[in-house]
């Protein structure tokens, strides 16, 4: 058990940029938009979050700028998608691209650098409970956000009216039109606040993860994010499991690495995304055998009102 | 009805809606008073629902006028159509399949600002359930619900908003004559109560038995407002169509031969995984049209699609001509003469975006006499057989190198009968064969499926349409939920009221043995075999 508690807690630790993009994801495609551009959300957050920090000394205002560019890139992700009705695979990709090659030519100066960012704060009282102390409330302040936030989306998803227009426009846009809602504004407010949440993410790693930049720092988080969405079923509960199982499969690989043993490295850094095409093999095959993945029905579908086919 | 001096609830004038290119509505006037239910009567296409999304908010009129209560309104949005005290019914209900009954109802309510008040929904849905005589369990999320009572979840939605003036777009077109019979009930309260009710149909009979004043559309022009005691069925036919019309049919009685079709204990499941056909096993004879009758969606649909091969059967055996074909390739169900003209002509029929020769190489390109060296696809030959077809179906077209897409409905349906039945199949499937189509489009494929059967085919065909099935078939089979209700052997002898009961879940032995008195009302023309 002793040994199992520090994989554990750095299960945690690793897991939670994916929870924040994940989460984002979740209530991005929950209002019918897809947003591939997690990966380059994920890494403009990460180098604007450092950068700021860098230059104020305050790990805070990192958080909030990262969270404001996330915002700002997805709103042309949105307008692209909603207002346009372009492809949003390709208008994700774009993102993606953009974000990639933005914080890697923005960020070459700071390579090198470190902040002293978010250290840990345990939780007084809470993280002196027996294993549970040690694994969930002995962390910085950005995980202990990060359940609160989990909290928080179910609650507002599943019991509050906003959650209730929420589901219904990923689901039927038509619908919510006709009952006076505006699907665009709601199409627009949620992948933006989603983009934000990746960027969050993004900025946990170079402010608490690693606390320094490094190109392509996200390695592919983002890309699991939006595998996991999927197993989560686009639930939030479930993306806390999610995160936390992929963030411990990075932790144990790390460690075996350390311990020293004869397989090859290469391999055991795969492993995070091997699980990533397993876990999406064994939902698929679910799928077929009559299993309902509830997807939101008109995920990816641009809707406008006075379209005939 | 219309007394002078008093201010109409609703008065539309002059209202013009142009789509790309087609006038769906030009001049259109229409008034509501209180307390009546006023019918848009027209054929598909006439513009009926254009005129109704633009009073519900859905489209923004070019030009006219709308004056509510004698204020005048800009309907910009369907939220400014609601706070006029607007409800609509659209034809697809427009409900959230994923939430539950009251989730819908409160969907968009502005009286509760963040949380959402379950109990006082919840309540309020009560009390309407009671005042209009309208049943459905509040907890229950859509997709569960049969489509009747998804309308009736519409209906309370309305209601629910305290609207006014309640717009009902061919709400009769998914119900069995008892649920009509139960609708019809609630739009007399809502009528009692002083609203105003705007009922669009096409099916005559019901119109004459529900509405007060009645408004006929032709081709997007108002053709005349007439009130109900003035006129009579083949009067209203003859402003919808603008000609007489002739309600018969002519249908010989045939000797069925052997079966051609026949299916066993079949097990099907839809697109999201569950179980849509359930142990369902028929009959078709040659020489026979099969009536399929239900209400839409209890896997009609599906089960077609397996009989013809285009959809993967769990369970079960499909033999045609005695040969088993369940499980095989749709080209094996092809070659042995299965044609099928399903229910989705523009998703699943045809390719909309391919012209008409190329529409009717999909079935044959791969036969010796339509490719060169078995290798190369002859289009000449093509082409040839193409102008044929076009001509003995007369399909209107603008020119066989033009996309199908530019041919109007009644048109596309001709062209996929041309393809499917110019090779004299063995057994035809036939969904909705008449969906959306004019009256003289309608009566083109009913005579061509008749022709069809007096050649020797078995034919299948599926309708929610009763008058339809009634008329044309020689036995029915009734579905209910993927599952066989019974097969009913002499039309005649089975009272639309049996065939409500059966359509909704009572299965033919459960009743009474029918007394045989063919109160159909329905004009057949049958000549006695010699």
């Amino acid at each position: 058990m002793d040994v199992l508690i520090p994989v554990m807690a750095a299960a945690v630790r690793s897991g939670t940029p994916i929870l924040y993009a994940t989460l984002g994801e979740i209530l991005t495609e929950r209002s019918g938009v897809q947003n591939l551009g997690l990966e380059g959300l994920m890494l403009m957050g990460a180098f604007s979050g450092f950068s700021v920090t860098y230059s104020t000394g305050d790990p805070w205002l990192g958080v909030l700028t990262a969270f404001f560019v996330g915002v700002a890139i997805s709103a042309v992700h949105a307008f692209l998608s909603v207002s346009v009705g372009a492809n949003q695979v390709v208008s994700g990709l774009a993102v993606t691209m953009f974000g990639t090659g933005a914080s890697s030519l923005l960020g070459r100066k700071m390579i090198g650098l470190t902040v002293k960012g978010f250290g840990k704060v345990p939780v007084p009282l809470l993280s002196e409970i027996p294993v549970a102390g040690p694994v969930l409330f002995d962390h910085d302040p950005l995980v202990y956000i990060s359940y609160g936030l989990v909290l928080f989306l179910l609650w507002f998803i599943f019991r509050t009216r906003q959650g209730l227009n929420l589901r219904a426009v990923g689901e039927s846009p038509v619908v919510v039109d006709a009952m006076g809602l505006s699907a665009a504004r709601l199409r627009y407010l949620y992948t933006m606040i989603g983009g934000g949440m990746a960027a969050v993410g993004g900025a946990y790693l170079s402010l608490a993860y690693t606390k320094m930049w490094g190109e392509g720092m996200s390695a592919g988080r983002g890309w699991i994010a939006v595998a996991l969405v999927i197993f989560a079923v686009w639930h939030p509960a479930r993306a806390v499991l999610g995160a936390y199982l992929f963030g411990g499969v990075g932790a144990m690989q790390l460690r075996i690495q350390a311990a020293g043993t004869s397989f090859p490295a290469p391999i055991m850094m795969m492993m995070p995304y091997l699980f990533t095409i397993l876990v999406l093999l064994v939902i698929s095959v679910k799928k077929g055998k009559g299993i309902l993945i509830d997807a939101p029905g008109a995920l990816g579908v641009p809707y406008s009102r006075e379209e005939r086919t | 009805m219309v007394s002078a001096g008093r201010v109409p609830l609703v008065s539309m004038r002059g209202i013009e809606k142009t789509f790309v290119g087609v006038k769906a509505n030009s001049g259109v006037d229409m008034d509501l008073e209180r307390g009546e239910v006023h019918t848009l009567l027209g054929e598909n296409g006439a513009g009926k629902s254009t005129l109704m999304n633009i009073l519900s908010g859905l489209y923004t009129a070019d030009s006219g006028a709308i004056v509510i209560n004698g204020e005048p309104r800009i309907l910009r949005s369907p939220r400014d159509a609601i706070r006029a005290g607007i409800g609509m019914v659209h034809q697809h209900f427009m409900l959230v399949p994923t939430l539950s009954v009251w989730e819908n109802v409160s969907l968009g309510l502005d009286d509760q600002p963040f949380f959402l008040d379950k109990g006082r929904v919840i309540e309020k849905v009560g009390d309407i359930q009671k005042r209009y005589g309208i049943n459905v369990d509040p907890m229950a999320p859509i997709w569960q619900l049969s489509i009747g009572e998804q309308q009736r979840v519409a209906i309370i939605k309305t209601l629910y908003r305290s609207a006014d003036i309640l717009i009902l777009d061919e709400p009769t077109s998914v119900l069995t004559p008892q649920e009509t019979r139960a609708l019809f009930r609630t739009i007399r309260q809502i009528k009692a109560e002083g609203h105003g009710v705007i009922f669009i149909s096409h099916k005559l009979d019901e119109v004459m038995d529900i509405s007060d004043r009645i408004t006929v559309l032709r081709k997007g022009r108002k053709v005349a407002s007439v009130n109900v005691k003035d006129v009579t069925k083949e009067s209203l036919a003859e402003m919808m169509v603008g000609r007489k019309v002739v309600f018969q049919i002519g249908k010989t009685l045939q000797n069925p031969g052997r079966v051609v079709l026949e299916a066993r204990e079949l097990v099907v499941r839809g697109d999201r995984g569950r179980v849509r056909v359930d142990h369902f096993s028929l009959d078709v004879r040659q020489r026979e049209i099969l009536g399929l009758a239900g209400v839409s969606g209890n896997g009609q649909g599906e089960l077609c699609d397996a009989l013809a091969g285009i959809r993967k059967t769990e369970k079960g055996s499909i033999k045609v001509d005695g040969c088993e074909l369940a499980g095989r390739r749709t080209r094996e169900f092809q070659k042995r003469g299965v044609s099928y003209i399903p229910a989705d002509r523009i998703g699943t029929g045809l390719v909309t975006g391919m012209n008409l020769r190329e529409n009717i190489a999909l079935r044959k390109y791969w036969r010796k006499e339509f490719t060169r060296f078995r290798l190369f696809i002859h289009w000449e030959n093509i082409a040839g057989r193409t102008g044929q077809l076009v001509e003995r179906y007369s399909v209107v077209n603008p020119g066989l190198g033009f996309p199908a897409r530019m041919l109007s409905g009644g048109n596309l349906q001709k062209l996929m009968l041309a393809r499917e039945l110019s090779d004299d199949p063995r057994v035809v499937i036939a969904v909705q064969p008449t969906w959306g189509l004019d009256v003289s489009a309608t009566l083109f494929v009913r005579e061509t499926l008749l022709e069809q059967r007096d050649r020797g085919a078995g034919v299948l065909l599926v309708s929610d349409d009763l008058e339809e099935i009634l008329s044309l078939s020689d036995r029915i089979a009734v579905i209910h939920n993927g599952r066989l209700m019974g097969i009913v052997e002499d039309p005649d002898s089975v009272t639309e009221e049996q065939m409500g009961l059966m359509m909704a879940g009572t299965c033919l032995e459960e009743f009474s043995p029918p007394s045989g008195d063919g109160s159909l009302g329905q004009e057949k023309e049958v000549t006695p075999s010699p």
